[in-house]
Formats: C-alpha cells, sequence, structure tokens
C-alpha cells in the first residue's frame, strides 16, 4: 500500500512537472526504429518499475526462459520514474511501468520509443480500448503497452449505511457530515469535476482533467463545501482501511484494494463504481529510446502480455489486467478474482473510467485556457486549508 | 606491548625534531591549537549546516517555470508575496504558530508541578521510578506513539469505550485540531520536565528558608522566588516544546483532520508533489524567522543557561 501512496504522491509530482509542458518546444517523441523479428535475448534487462510489479513469482521463469538477467530498480513516484529514465542520458535502464500521466511526459521528453506490436502475440488480445489508449499511443504510434488498471471506487460500510450509495453524491451530502473520507491529492479535484459533469452541465466541463478558470472555481466550490463533511484526507491506504476499521467513517473514495483488504479483515464494506463513472489509473510498459537489451525488452514485454502474468500481477496487487484472456486463470488462483476485479465486463467497465492524465494549460480541443496542474496543487491546498 | 617510546626511537632524528617542533610551536601559541581542534566541526559546521540555509533562503527567490517545470535563476519577490496575499498560506502559518504556542503553555502547566515535585517532594528512589517514566517513551519510535493515540482517540477507540463503560457520552475528536493538541503536549512534555528540573534543582534550599523566615509563606514564596529563578528552565523547555511543534509535520497527517495542515506539510507538498522548490523554500523561512525571534527572546531570560 506504500507504493499505492507512492503512486498517488507520484502522479501529482510528474503530473506538475508536466504541467504545460506538452506544447512541444523541447525534445521530439523518437521516431520508430522497429526491429525486424525478436532477436536473441542480450543477456540483461534493466526495468524501472513500481514495487510490487516485478516479483519473483514471474520474474525468475522469464530469466530462466530467455537468459535474460532481469534488474530491477522500483521507483516510488512517476517523477522517479522519469528522472531514471533520463538518467546516464537515457541508457541506463530499458523499461518502464509508467502510469497514465508520467506517460506523456516520457513521449514528449523524446526518452521512449515507439514500439512494435505485432512483436506482441498477445496485444491482439488486449481489451480494445487498451490497445492503443491515448496516454501511451500518438497518432497511432505504439510508445507504450498497456498493463494493468484499476477505478477509483466509492466504499461505504454496509453495517452504517443501509441503502447502497449509487452516487457520488453521497460524499457531498451534509446529511453525511464528519463521516467521510477522500484522498489528499490534488488529482481529486478530476473526481469532483466528474460528479459535476453529470450534476450541472450547466458549467460545461467534457473532461475533468480539461478545467478552465472557471470550471475549476466551480469544482473548488463543491470542494470546499466538502471539507467540513470529511473526518480526514486520507495520505496512506493503510489510513483509510483504518478509518473504516475503528468507525471513525462510513463513506470514502479510495481503491478497491482496501476493499479487498478491509472485508479480507472482516469488516463490512462494499465498493461501486457510482453512476457518474470514477476516474482510475492505467499503467504501461515502455521502451527507452536508448535501450541497449531491445530484444530482452520485448521479450518482456510480450511475457508480461500473457494471461498467466498478467493474472498473476492482478491478484498480487488488486487490479484488472488489459489481456481478458487472464481471467480463468485469476479465477483458478482466487476463484471469484475475475469478477471481481471486473475483467468479465471489462469493456464497459473501462468506459465508466476517467484515467488519470496531466492536467496542462493546452486543452484537448485546442484552445489553450485550461489550469495546469500547478494551479491544481495551489487550489488543493487552499480547499484543505 | 611496544611502548610509545619504543615506536619514537626507531623513527629517523629529523622526523622526531619535526614532531618536537610542532609541540613546541603549539605549547607556544595555545591559540593554533585550539583552532586546529576546533577547524573540523566548525568546518563542517560552516559548510553544512550554514551553507544548507543559505542556499535555501537563495533559492527562495527564484521561480519554477510553469512551462518545464525548472527552476529559474531570476531573482524575485513573488513567491512571498503570493504567501502573504494568500489568505490560506497565512492562515496555514498562524495555525502552526498558534499550534506551537499552545503546546508550549500547556506543557509548562503540567510539567512545572511535576517537575517540582520530583525536586522538593519525592525521595531518591521515587526520583530515579519517575525520570524513567518520564524519558521512556522516548525510547520508542515517535511514530509508535502518534499512532497509539491516533487509536486511542478513534471513534471505537480507548477513549470512547472507557466514556461508554463509565455512561458518559462519547466525544468525537479524532482527527481534529483538539487531538493534534494533545498529541503534541503529550509527546514533546519530556522536553519540558528535564529544563524545569534542572532549573528547580538549582534554586538553594536557603533560599526558600530564608522566604519563609522574612515571612512568606507558600504562593508568595512559589511567586517571588520560585517562579522567576526557575523561569530559565521554563524558557529552556518551552524552545524546545515551540521549535519541534513548529517544525512537525507528520502528526498533523497521522493524527489531525481536514484543515490541519502545518507549514511543514505545505513544504512537504511543494517539494515532494508539486515540484516548486522555490516557493517551498520561501514559505520555510518563516518558521526560520519566528524561531529566530524567539531564540533572541529566550536569550534575555537566561534560558540557555539551563540547556
Amino acid at each position: 500500500m506504500m507504493h499505492k501512496l507512492s503512486k498517488i504522491l507520484a502522479t501529482g509530482a510528474a503530473l506538475t512537472a508536466l504541467a504545460g509542458f506538452s506544447l512541444s518546444a523541447l525534445a521530439e517523441p523518437a521516431a520508430p526504429n522497429y526491429p525486424k523479428t525478436i532477436g536473441a535475448g542480450e543477456g540483461q534487462l534493466n526495468i524501472v518499475s513500481w514495487e510490487g510489479y516485478a516479483q519473483d513469482d514471474w520474474v525468475l521463469p522469464f530469466e530462466k526462459e530467455t537468459g535474460c538477467k532481469v534488474n530491477r530498480k522500483y521507483a516510488g513516484s512517476s517523477d522517479e520514474m522519469v528522472a531514471l529514465m533520463r538518467s546516464g542520458g537515457g541508457a541506463e535502464y530499458d523499461l518502464v511501468s509508467a502510469s497514465g500521466d508520467a506517460s506523456l511526459r516520457l513521449i514528449y521528453g523524446g526518452d521512449v520509443q515507439p514500439i512494435d506490436v505485432s512483436l506482441i502475440p498477445d496485444h491482439k488480445n488486449f481489451i480494445e480500448e487498451l490497445k492503443a489508449p491515448d496516454y501511451n499511443t500518438m497518432n497511432g504510434v505504439h510508445y507504450g503497452i498497456s498493463y494493468e488498471w484499476g477505478p477509483n471506487v466509492l466504499i461505504w460500510n454496509t453495517a452504517k449505511v443501509k441503502t447502497a450509495p449509487t452516487s457520488w453524491a453521497a460524499l457531498y451530502d451534509p446529511a453525511n457530515k464528519g463521516k467521510i473520507t477522500v484522498p489528499d491529492n490534488p488529482i481529486q479535484i478530476a473526481d469532483a469535476a466528474l460528479f459535476l459533469m453529470a450534476t450541472k452541465p450547466a458549467l460545461g466541463i467534457k473532461d475533468p482533467y480539461e478545467l478552465n478558470a472557471a470550471q475549476l472555481d466551480a469544482v473548488a466550490e463543491l470542494l470546499k463545501a466538502q471539507r467540513p463533511l470529511v473526518k480526514k484526507y486520507w495520505a496512506l491506504a493503510s489510513d483509510e482501511i483504518e478509518l473504516f476499521k475503528n468507525g471513525d467513517v462510513t463513506l470514502g473514495a479510495g481503491w478497491p484494494y482496501q476493499t479487498n483488504t478491509l472485508k479480507a479483515d472482516g469488516a463490512t464494506v462494499e465498493d461501486t463504481v457510482p453512476v457518474e463513472g470514477a476516474t482510475g489509473w492505467a499503467d504501461s510498459w515502455m521502451l527507452s529510446a536508448k535501450s541497449a537489451h531491445v530484444n530482452c525488452a520485448y521479450k518482456w514485454m510480450a511475457y508480461v502480455s500473457t494471461p498467466d502474468v498478467q493474472a498473476q500481477q492482478a491478484i498480487y496487487f488488486g487490479e484488472t489486467p488489459a489481456n481478458p484472456l487472464a481471467c480463468p486463470i485469476m479465477d483458478k488462483l482466487d476463484a471469484g478474482s475475475c469478477k471481481k476485479y471486473h475483467l468479465d465486463e471489462a469493456a464497459t467497465y473501462l468506459q465508466k473510467i476517467k484515467f488519470w492524465k496531466t492536467p496542462q494549460q493546452a486543452c484537448g480541443d485546442g484552445a489553450n485556457d485550461c489550469t495546469s496542474y500547478t494551479t491544481w496543487q495551489q487550489k488543493w491546498q487552499e480547499i484543505k486549508g | 606491548m611496544i611502548s610509545a617510546t619504543s615506536i619514537n626511537a626507531k623513527k629517523p632524528d629529523h622526523q622526531q625534531s619535526m614532531v618536537r617542533r610542532l609541540s613546541t610551536l603549539l605549547w607556544a601559541r595555545p591559540g593554533l591549537g585550539l583552532g586546529l581542534l576546533l577547524a573540523p566541526p566548525l568546518g563542517w559546521f560552516l559548510l553544512i549546516y550554514l551553507a544548507a540555509l543559505a542556499a535555501l533562503f537563495i533559492s527562495a527567490f527564484w521561480t519554477v517555470n510553469g512551462f518545464t517545470g525548472e527552476i529559474e535563476h531570476n531573482w524575485t519577490l513573488q513567491n512571498f508575496t503570493t504567501i502573504l496575499q494568500s489568505e490560506t498560506y497565512r492562515r496555514i502559518a498562524l495555525r502552526t504558530i498558534g499550534m506551537a504556542a499552545l503546546v508550549s503553555i500547556t506543557d509548562i502547566i503540567l510539567a512545572f508541578p511535576f517537575a517540582y515535585f520530583m525536586v522538593r517532594i519525592a525521595g531518591p528512589r521515587l526520583r530515579v521510578a519517575l525520570f524513567t517514566l518520564v524519558l521512556l517513551p522516548l525510547w520508542t519510535s515517535y511514530l509508535v506513539r502518534v499512532y497509539a493515540w491516533r487509536l486511542i482517540l478513534s471513534h471505537d477507540g480507548a477513549l470512547n469505550w472507557s466514556l461508554q463503560q463509565l455512561g458518559l457520552p462519547v466525544l468525537d475528536i479524532g482527527y481534529t485540531n483538539w487531538a493534534m493538541w494533545i498529541v503534541f503536549s503529550y509527546i514533546w512534555l519530556p522536553f519540558m520536565i528535564m529544563p524545569i528540573y534542572a532549573a528547580i534543582e538549582r534554586i538553594p534550599g536557603s533560599l526558600l528558608e530564608a522566604s519563609q523566615d522574612l515571612g512568606a509563606h507558600g504562593f508568595r514564596t512559589f511567586r517571588k522566588v520560585i517562579l522567576p529563578m526557575s523561569l530559565p528552565g521554563i524558557v529552556a523547555g518551552s524552545i524546545f516544546t515551540f521549535s519541534l511543534t513548529l517544525g512537525d509535520y507528520i502528526t498533523p497527517v497521522l493524527v489531525g483532520g481536514p484543515g490541519s495542515d502545518f507549514i511543514g506539510n505545505v513544504v512537504y507538498a511543494n517539494v515532494g508533489i508539486a515540484n516548486n522548490i522555490p516557493f517551498a523554500a520561501a514559505y520555510a523561512t518563516i518558521p526560520l524567522l519566528v524561531m529566530g525571534i524567539y531564540l533572541m527572546a529566550a536569550r534575555r531570560t537566561g534560558a540557555f543557561d539551563v540547556m
């Protein structure tokens, strides 16, 4: 869960530096330089990943099978990931498991190279939406291979909240004063924006990560009204777990991971993706532009895309694979886990999730009046007081 | 075992005379010897400590480019004007300073009678026992103690359980500024007891007897003799409690609620999340300034003699 926190913090960290980054000017995205086939391994593979993304369970068989010795470097934040991928002139590491925010930064920085997905057999099996999502694919060029993903969910204590909530409105309802917990993270602004997108169409929010100044103010207004209802802004996943366990809160925003941990502990909690949809994270494996172990890297990407590894990763971490063929294996490893992580209805589940990306000045529609992550960070401080 | 002289004896003559000449030089100029002795720690202090502070202060006048996220080395007061003009940052600074003051006062009220009891009333064995009790919490991790309080103050925690057993209404103080006040007061209490103990111990018994002989009883002796003479200890203790609270950012995260952010939390968020080091540096000068003023005032009371 430390990992999850760092991931959240990380997102933040990365987001900031990225704020306004994308416009162009600096480095250019790397041009394609595909290998024709995956040749013999170079014997080494240096990867930067989240903790828990390169466990011995699936790394050791890979090393045995390919002869590529995997050197792991765990990063605590997206910022760190970006820095590591740029270290030593960019040749130090071959692969990185970047979240949706760091990935763009790496692409625009020219730090990662396009990947020929035809060399990754399982890519064609991926959920349609994850084959070329905009956080790892630009103009049809793949800069990353989707890995695992998950939503931020509405969690509630079933013993204390009798009727199951179906809307994020529960987190803004004065009736729940002092019983609510939400993440202490500026990206939480997107959650409120998502709610206003559905409930106040007059504001004209089209994307929760692309807000102009007026829209951001309206969102901040809502969040400031929420503040007196909040028992605690949680920083660690374990914080939220404890808050629910000790009866301090009955409703909150969090990850499926918290629900699973609480349930395993015997707590009476449920979670849902409310009718308005949810925000979430999605990770991709990306290949360094200056990688010296391209064959091993391709072998790794092909390997971790297989249903077996995707299933192991999903269950170890508590998230959803990009490869739906992992479903029966997940169920074999942990009965009912495919349904638990919604891989059985991935396409519909995906539609409900607005994946984290970096708020930038450049809006998606070509306008340049959106608020950057730096502004979000200041607003968040203002909201928390 | 080889004696020192036997080693010296093996040394060539000119080397031995060098050593002798050096020792003569040092004997003739005591200032030089002292200088050599102090150079390493002083150098360390200047380089690591003061240089770091200077770097902090200088970077406070820089800004971060919103486009590239890189630090721009143009001199500007922008960070300071943002802090002064923003109601949020002002409120957070005042909250931090206010809490530090409140915790110091609370600890003085709690620690004084305790320290007095230890010095004047408790026997030697009880005194040792009390000392152990005061210092015992310091042997465990700060985090463990804060987490323990979190469990005590939580909704279904030990405090509310006890209240329920007594038939009293439950309190809802977990994750509030009240919780922070309680936890800070508890955690820094030993740092207040120790200097007050030292100060009271220094008051000669004869002064108290003289005061009584001159007809001053109880409260008057306390007010006219004990309190003024233990004031340096109180101030010394408050330097600890005040500065420790002022610089803390973990307790607000763990036991604070919404609206519990301290200066440290803002600094942390700007360094760790927003990557805006100049702004963090500018904000970090506030506690530096506050402590500077506090220490200057404390020096006048003679507090540094009991630390």
